[in-house]
């Protein structure tokens, strides 16, 4: 609270982000301690949360005030006037402070409340089972087992309490290679398919500098590939560029040699480090940001920023994955540099590939919690949820939901949920609004005693599951159906819905899903009415024959039967009607598109028709 | 028969089909006067006919004594073919080569083609100017038809019927018509129910250097203006190249003789240019090497989606004048006969509810296309394969139909039709067994007797079945105006295609 100096500026103007002849809005700013608000003069909110903001920039003063551009982590950009200087540097300061909290404790997760008691909010917390996933996929069996090593984070800070190894694995050899990986992160079991019996497993590099060894390592690795009875090689996948990897060698780090370690196949796939991928996407976003661009400069730009690049890149490591699963039936080793960036990409999204479950709704966020949260992806220090080092934040969970979504449009039956799912969990890790994605690691995340202090964002999705679900999806797929995704360049489109998720103007003005979902209800509800209607005509009928056994008229069966029939008709006319209602369509309006460059010359202007798209914008966020 | 001559082999035995996204046929190859044709000769296998017509560019190359020609057609297809016999390849490639490029129209396959199916509804009486004026029937009252050009003789890229302003005779027609380029003079494109705004499109006006004027051509288009209004020119080329117009007898509007209108330039790009955008953008659609970096500058350097983005952009513009500003529009670039139409039949398309279902896309297609004299012979005469470019080669009519999938896109559930709908246009505007799209305007087409000696491609498609194909589920009728986002971020490419 002591960050607020002014909670409400009233006539300021928001502006389009894209229009040239600076449409605005104008309206009252109010800032409260969570959340940064905006009500425009048709009562349209606009709600920004003070943990999405990415950075807030105050421009050179203007005739009609101060400007004050906010750019948030979801890719909203929102582009204020304020008239007087001051009020603007007040919020300014107030902004700047609330949006980078120095303690976690300050965050919105531990002030939020949903109404929930003690027990919903552990059961919440219960809804997603590691131990019972890891039963899914059918360890602990012959061959694997789970291991105690780190139950009290000894051998690993940054690991679970709970970890999978093959059972040759004793305890010295796990606490022998453990000292062998980077932050002491050794192989351990990340899926296991049990059709081919093979594992995807995943540890961080090896210190192994130009020459040194490690015999626990090594057995280690033995045991996993005799872990696998069909194959007896396994692939040890470096998701690094070769270069890099070298480069750590110095830093007496690096990459496992071939020769010391019996039946590993080596192979590097190239994905770039964090930092690269923070500057591509800045680029991307600055290209994006650009008043009436033109059709050249997107592509050169989305080019030069090399972030559809990096997206392949992780999707082709993924690949190599399940086709060495698939097709040699061998288990695979995947690590980087540290093992949870680059692997946690590389493993969800292999197992995405291998295992239908993953692709619903239930079994994705299992996924998340298991490759991402649980073995240590930094989240709190790469989506900067707090005042921290700014050259830890990378937008590498963005680019693991940006792969899905690609597989999503190449495979549109085959995922149970839709866009606004990613959509919402990517609105999520930066909110701070739940407790699961806090912290950087399991332990810290105890320490921090989350499942005390806040709640899961999970079962509030499930929840709102209506909303995520694709209304193509087809169910009936076997378990082991493998996506073979197309990698070929001009499959990989830029994720409008994303990257400009804010700006109305630019995405299309009718949604098939949305008919198509719609419609679905509508089918149901008439089933629904029919079978109503039809237990009716089955009373009425009973009665009328009682009727006639008793009073013995037959003719008055004939004059009742087509009321009947038009009474059952009538009622579907009139439900039809309005579930069409419940279609939109938006557009109608011509307001801000990018054509209207000569607009300023028209005399006259359509104010009723801005509020329109802004309705829209708003009602869905 | 003189196509007998060409064909030096009709049959190769064990020939072997390589397509993309299909497993190898291996089959007999028959070479007819209008179709390559595969079979396997085993049941329920498909075979391959191909019309020569649609071949774009051949290839041939040994190894040993198998030979191979690669097949390049002007839908984009490739398609590979492994010949045993060295002088049967040489033999089968010289007869393709021959008979893709004969030059005589009346030898192409349209005029040979009997149809198998029962023609319900003859395609080339579906869509008279007579009909379609009639339902502008409350136009009636400022326009009228008129026949002036009823032997092609005032403009021989116009159709016989032409809408014009009720008030001026023909007499004034034929002078308005030696002030525009190709006599092309302003007639009428679309009449707006909603405020009784019009499209109108022309050729450029003959001004030349020393800024010739036709009083006749004044008093026409302001006969289309209400008291007091103002209308828009929209020129489709940069005011550089209209001016540079002059020099060669064309030019542009004056304001000082135009005095109500605005003019406003636009630069749609046109012929070669749009051939070598659409070369660039199908050898980067076909470049396989994974790469992204080069696929994205393939693409940029290609600039098809930003003739695209013109063209959207130019037709909206046209279309909120009509719509927003209540003000009526002459479109006209240079003939008249390209950008003009892409412009004046998507502006169309955004405007009117009725060209969003299937008839209507087709009265708009042979009103705006057909009648209003694009000429298709030329601008389809080649695809992205060929090497010989001729300057009139263009896409235009495939980028106006990409531009309605972008529109199609934005608004899935406002089109009574679907992307193959688009797609099969496409085809047979390149390569077809129906005459409705030989020929570069309906003069020509008279001369050459298409009406009876050849099958309208809407006798076909009209048909239930076949519209079936072409049906939108999600079409639900919608009245209103659809504005569509030109953002680049909106426009993706189109994979149909």
């Amino acid at each position: 609270m002591e960050h607020i100096r002014t909670t409400k500026v009233e006539q300021v103007k928001l502006l389009d982000r894209f229009s040239t002849s600076n449409k605005s809005l104008t309206g009252t700013l109010y800032l409260t301690a969570t959340h940064l608000l905006f009500i425009d003069s048709h009562q349209k909110e606009t709600w920004i949360l003070h943990h999405h903001i990415a950075s807030v920039e105050k421009l050179a003063l203007t005739t009609s005030g101060c400007p004050l551009v906010i750019q948030c982590k979801n890719f909203r950009i929102v582009h204020f006037i304020v008239p007087r200087e001051r009020d603007c540097h007040d919020i300014y300061n107030s902004l700047l402070q609330l949006s980078k909290q120095a303690k976690y404790e300050d965050l919105y997760a531990f002030s939020y409340n949903p109404k929930q008691n003690d027990s919903e909010r552990l059961q919440g917390w219960q809804l997603i089972d590691l131990a019972e996933e890891y039963k899914r996929m059918g360890v602990p069996n012959s061959h694997w087992e789970l291991s105690d090593a780190n139950r009290e984070y000894k051998i690993c800070e940054t690991y679970p309490r709970e970890l999978y190894v093959p059972w040759t694995a004793s305890k010295p050899i796990i606490v022998g290679s453990s000292k062998f990986r980077s932050k002491g992160r050794f192989p351990v079991l990340s899926y296991y398919h049990q059709d081919k019996k093979a594992a995807i497993c995943r540890c961080s590099q090896p210190l192994s500098g130009f020459s040194a060894r490690c015999v626990e390592d090594e057995h280690l690795l033995q045991a996993i590939s005799k872990a696998n009875p069909v194959n007896r090689y396994m692939y040890v996948v470096d998701t690094r560029p070769k270069l890099n990897a070298m480069a750590n060698r110095a830093a007496g780090k690096g990459y496992e040699n071939e020769d010391n370690y019996s039946s590993i196949r080596f192979q590097f796939v190239g994905i770039e480090n964090i930092h690269v991928m923070r500057s591509s996407l800045q680029k991307l976003l600055e290209v994006n940001g650009t008043k009436g661009l033109s059709v050249n400069d997107f592509y050169s730009g989305l080019e030069s920023s090399g972030w559809l690049r990096h997206i392949k890149a992780v999707m082709d490591a993924a690949i190599f994955l399940a086709k060495a699963i698939m097709v040699e039936n061998a288990s695979v080793l995947v690590h980087c540099s540290d093992g949870w960036d680059r692997t946690s990409q590389v493993c969800s999204l292999g197992s995405l590939l291998l295992d239908s479950y993953y692709r619903t709704i239930k079994g994705f966020m299992v996924l998340i919690d298991k490759d991402w949260i649980s073995f240590g992806h930094k989240f709190s220090e790469r989506c900067g949820h707090l005042d921290g080092d700014p050259k830890e934040v990378s937008p590498v969970f963005t680019q693991f939901l940006e792969c899905v979504w690609h597989l999503t449009e190449q495979f549109p039956q085959a995922f149970e949920f839709n866009e606004a799912f990613l959509l919402q969990i990517h609105e999520h890790i930066h909110s701070c609004q739940f407790g699961n994605f806090l912290g950087n690691c399991q332990k810290e995340r105890e320490e921090l005693k989350l499942k005390e202090k806040t709640y899961s964002l999970w079962p509030f999705l499930l929840e709102d599951q209506k909303k995520y679900l694709n209304p193509l999806y087809s169910s009936k797929s076997h378990r082991f159906i493998v996506l073979e995704p197309n990698t070929v360049s001009f499959n990989f489109k830029f994720w409008r819905n994303m990257y400009h998720q804010f700006d109305r103007t630019l995405h299309p003005r009718q949604s098939v899903f949305n008919i198509i979902m719609n419609m679905n209800e509508q089918n149901k509800q008439l089933e629904k009415d029919i079978k109503d209607l039809e237990s009716k005509i089955k009373q009425r009928k009973n009665k009328q024959t009682d009727d006639i056994l008793t009073k013995e008229l037959l003719h008055s069966v004939h004059p009742e039967s087509p009321t009947l029939k038009t009474s059952l008709c009538f009622k579907e006319q009139t439900l039809l009607p309005v579930n069409d209602s419940l279609r939109t369509i938006e557009g109608s309006s011509p307001a801000d598109n990018r054509y209207s460059d000569y607009a300023e010359e028209f005399s006259k202007s359509e104010p009723a028709v801005v509020s329109l798209e802004y309705g829209v914008a708003r009602m869905t966020c | 028969m003189e196509f007998a001559e060409l064909i030096k082999t009709p049959r190769v035995d064990n020939v072997v089909l390589h397509r993309p996204f299909y497993p190898a046929v291996e089959g007999t190859l028959c070479l007819t006067g209008h179709h390559l044709i595969l079979s396997s000769r085993q049941d329920n296998t498909e075979e391959l006919w191909l019309l020569h017509s649609n071949i774009d560019a051949i290839d041939k190359r040994f190894v040993g004594s198998l030979g191979t020609i690669i097949i390049k057609c002007k839908d984009f297809r490739i398609i590979q073919l492994d010949i045993p016999g060295m002088e049967e390849c040489l033999n089968i490639a010289s007869s393709i080569e021959a008979l893709s490029t004969l030059d005589s129209i009346t030898l192409m396959y349209p005029f040979f083609y009997r149809p198998m199916f029962e023609v319900i509804e003859d395609g080339w009486h579906s869509f008279l100017p007579e009909q379609e004026f009639e339902l502008y029937s409350s136009a009636s009252g400022e326009w009228r038809l008129s026949y002036v050009n009823k032997e092609f003789a005032v403009c021989p890229s116009y159709p016989p019927t032409v809408i014009v302003p009720k008030s001026i005779d023909d007499e004034a027609l034929r002078k308005v018509a030696t002030f525009r380029h190709g006599g092309r003079f302003p007639v009428l494109s679309y009449y707006h129910q909603k405020n009784g705004m019009v499209i109108m499109r022309s050729g450029q006006p003959l001004t030349g250097t020393n800024g010739r004027r036709c009083k006749e051509d004044e008093k026409l288009i302001n006969a289309t203006l209400r008291v007091g209004k103002r209308g828009y020119i929209i020129d489709t080329r940069s005011l550089n190249v209209a001016q540079q117009a002059r020099a060669k007898g064309g030019g542009f509007e004056q304001e000082a003789h135009y005095p109500q209108w605005r003019r406003i330039h636009k630069s749609i790009e046109r012929y070669h240019i749009l051939q070598e955008s659409l070369i660039k953008l199908v050898e980067a659609c076909n470049d396989q090497t994974h790469n992204m970096d080069r696929w994205l500058s393939k693409l940029e350097a290609s600039n098809w989606l930003t003739h695209i983005k013109e063209i959207l952009t130019t037709a909206c513009l046209a279309a909120q004048c009509i719509d927003r500003e209540g003000a009526s529009v002459l479109i006209h670039g240079t003939e008249g006969t390209d950008s003009t139409l892409q412009v004046t039949s998507l502006a169309q398309i955004i405007l009117e509810p009725r060209s969003r279902t299937i008839r209507g896309f087709e009265a708009l297609i042979e009103r705006e296309w057909l009648q209003a004299g694009h000429p298709f012979q030329q601008r389809c005469a080649q695809s992205a394969y060929c090497n010989t470019k001729q300057k009139w080669e263009a896409p235009v009519f495939l980028l106006f139909l990409d531009c309605v999938w972008q529109i199609l896109r934005q608004f899935p559930c406002s089109f009574e039709f679907n992307e193959n709908f688009l797609i099969m246009l496409f085809e047979h505007a390149y390569a077809s067994q129906f005459g409705t799209f030989l020929g570069n305007s309906e003069s020509e087409r008279c001369k050459l007797k298409l009406q009876q000696k050849t099958m309208s491609l809407w006798s076909w498609v009209n048909q239930p079945s076949e519209l079936s194909k072409y049906t939108n589920p999600l079409f639900e009728a919608n009245n209103l105006v659809i504005w569509p986002s030109v953002a680049p971020q909106s426009l993706p490419l189109w994979e149909g295609i």
